[in-house]
């Protein structure tokens, strides 16, 4: 349906596949389904394809081609390097050790921490944010500790609202301590230049318009990391079992031609987001757009509107043909309310997500601000929400007091 | 904005205080001039609550929100910042919390 496909906006949970991937992963059907390891010609052309594509992702991640194994997904890839890290400098004079995080890492970098923290004792620092959604580098950098922290942890770009991370101070921070740094680019990688400084780094194929069941962890040959679990040889004994080729040469394949359309692709959709952000507080009475305005993801917007329930707003949305993604508790699996948004402090009901795939139009944009008031009245109506109560003017609409 | 416009974020967001019963505390904590309850309601109920009732108490005096709803903890702090109001306290229930919100205007 292409006015539904032009009005999916939901592209930081899975970019739609690129073209180019979608050609390379036809194609490695056909030539890549053997198995890699083996020495036979159908299994060579199957290795010879998954060497391309790892070339292809250390050259676009800044690091050696065998300092890089796929994985099955963005999370796995998360899972084994906090595990395994950490499990490589756990010791009987170190103990069960110390894993420092932000607030608002991915749920994978937060299982992951939590679960070593019950399985083998190991402490957790969950450290926070400002208001933007930005680590507070100075609580971080007092949280990793030379003598007793094993693992840090801090996203490139945070993926609910977009707020670029400090990776660069923080990495000079771990390297201060002598701890090494996993920066999860699951939200950025693609859409940005990977940042430097790294130890560990995971990131998600279908986020930058790739195929799902492909993710991508690095580790740098000076970083000690031990498998976890049960291990083989394959993906330099990282990742155990057969390796879906096709699956990562199309991912690869998505990379390299998402990098070389991102001088335009960007510019597009940061004119794109630009626009929602300066129109929704105007559109919208008590709403409030949050993230850092300049220094974030180009694609990721995201919003709240006082007094709407965040189902009710995504169910409207999507009746309206716009597919949207929501922090709010009532959209969550958990019922819970976004840990990102909490941790900013900022308001999680009747909260949207929108994140623009490759080629949003201005028409879609202008579709989604003209669809958006009515939908938000109709639903304070049937709430009854009275005309809300409004500080004495400054000046300021709702959205300058925090945004 | 900075973060000591945002009373309360942090403390209600991410650990409450300890609840009232405490001696010494008692006496710092302001006695609300109203309770809402909206014990098993889900957010944005407690909040919509809120904002209909708190011109309901004169300007300097204390509402208390009873919710129980986990996003309550975020949105009722959240809420007090957007809309200019002091928000005084969270303590804990035996199930959900006690908000206390003071009106400013």
């Amino acid at each position: 349906m292409a006015a539904g496909d032009a009005w999916y906006f939901d592209a930081a949970s899975a970019e739609p596949l690129h073209p180019s991937g979608r050609d390379a992963l036809l194609t490695a059907l056909d030539d890549g389904w053997a198995d890699p390891a083996r020495l036979h010609r159908d299994g060579r052309r199957a290795q010879l394809l998954l060497d391309q594509a790892r070339e292809a992702v250390a050259a676009e991640i800044g690091c050696h081609p065998d300092e890089v194994s796929f994985t099955g997904s963005g999370t796995q890839a998360v899972h084994l390097a906090v595990l395994g890290a950490v499990q490589a400098r756990q010791s009987a004079s170190r103990g069960p050790g110390h894993v420092v995080t932000s607030a608002v890492e991915h749920s994978a970098v937060l299982n992951a921490a939590d679960w070593l923290h019950r399985v083998t004792g190991t402490a957790v620092s969950s450290t926070g944010v400002d208001h933007l959604g930005r680590a507070d580098i100075g609580e971080f950098a007092a949280a990793v500790r030379r003598d007793r922290t094993l693992l840090a942890c801090l996203q490139s770009a945070n993926h609910e609202v977009g707020t670029l991370q400090p990776v660069a101070a923080a990495a000079a921070e771990c390297q201060r301590a002598s701890v090494p740094l996993l920066v999860d680019a699951g939200a950025s990688a693609g859409r940005l230049p990977v940042p430097g400084g790294w130890s560990l780094l995971a990131a998600s194929a279908r986020k930058w318009g790739g195929p799902a069941g492909v993710g991508v962890l690095a580790v740098r040959r000076s970083t000690r990391w031990r498998p976890p679990f049960p291990s083989d040889d394959r993906e330099g004994r990282r990742v155990p079992g057969f390796p879906n080729v096709p699956g990562v040469l199309a991912a690869a394949a998505s990379l390299t031609a998402v990098i070389t359309e991102r001088a335009t692709s960007d510019t597009a959709l940061r004119a794109l987001v630009a626009r929602i952000r300066a129109a929704v507080p105007r559109l919208v009475p008590d709403s409030v757009v949050y993230g850092d305005p300049d220094d974030r993801l180009p694609h990721v917007v995201t919003f709240s509107c006082l007094y709407v329930d965040g189902e009710a707003l995504v169910t409207e949305l999507d009746r309206a043909g716009f597919s949207v993604s929501s922090g709010s508790a009532c959209v969550a699996d958990t019922r819970q309310p976004s840990h990102v948004l909490a941790a900013m402090g900022a308001l999680t009901h009747g909260n949207v997500r929108v994140s623009l795939p490759r080629g949003a139009s201005d028409q879609a944009v202008s579709a989604f601000l003209e669809a958006l008031p009515p939908i938000v009245a109709a639903i304070r109506q049937t709430v009854r929400a009275r005309p809300a109560s409004n500080p004495p003017s400054t000046g300021k609409s709702s959205a300058e007091v925090t945004a | 904005m900075t973060p000591s416009q945002r009373p309360g974020i942090r403390r209600s967001a991410l650990g409450l205080r300890p609840p009232a019963a405490s001696v010494a505390s008692a006496e710092l904590v302001p006695q609300p001039s109203l309770t809402l309850d909206a014990l098993g309601k889900k957010c944005p109920i407690p909040i919509i609550m809120l904002a209909d009732r708190i011109r309901d108490v004169p300007i300097g005096q204390v509402i208390e929100v009873l919710a129980d709803d986990p996003a309550a903890k975020t949105d009722l702090p959240a809420w007090c910042t957007l809309k200019s109001q002091e928000f005084v306290r969270a303590a804990d229930l035996p199930v959900g919390w006690s908000f206390l919100i003071r009106r400013t205007y």
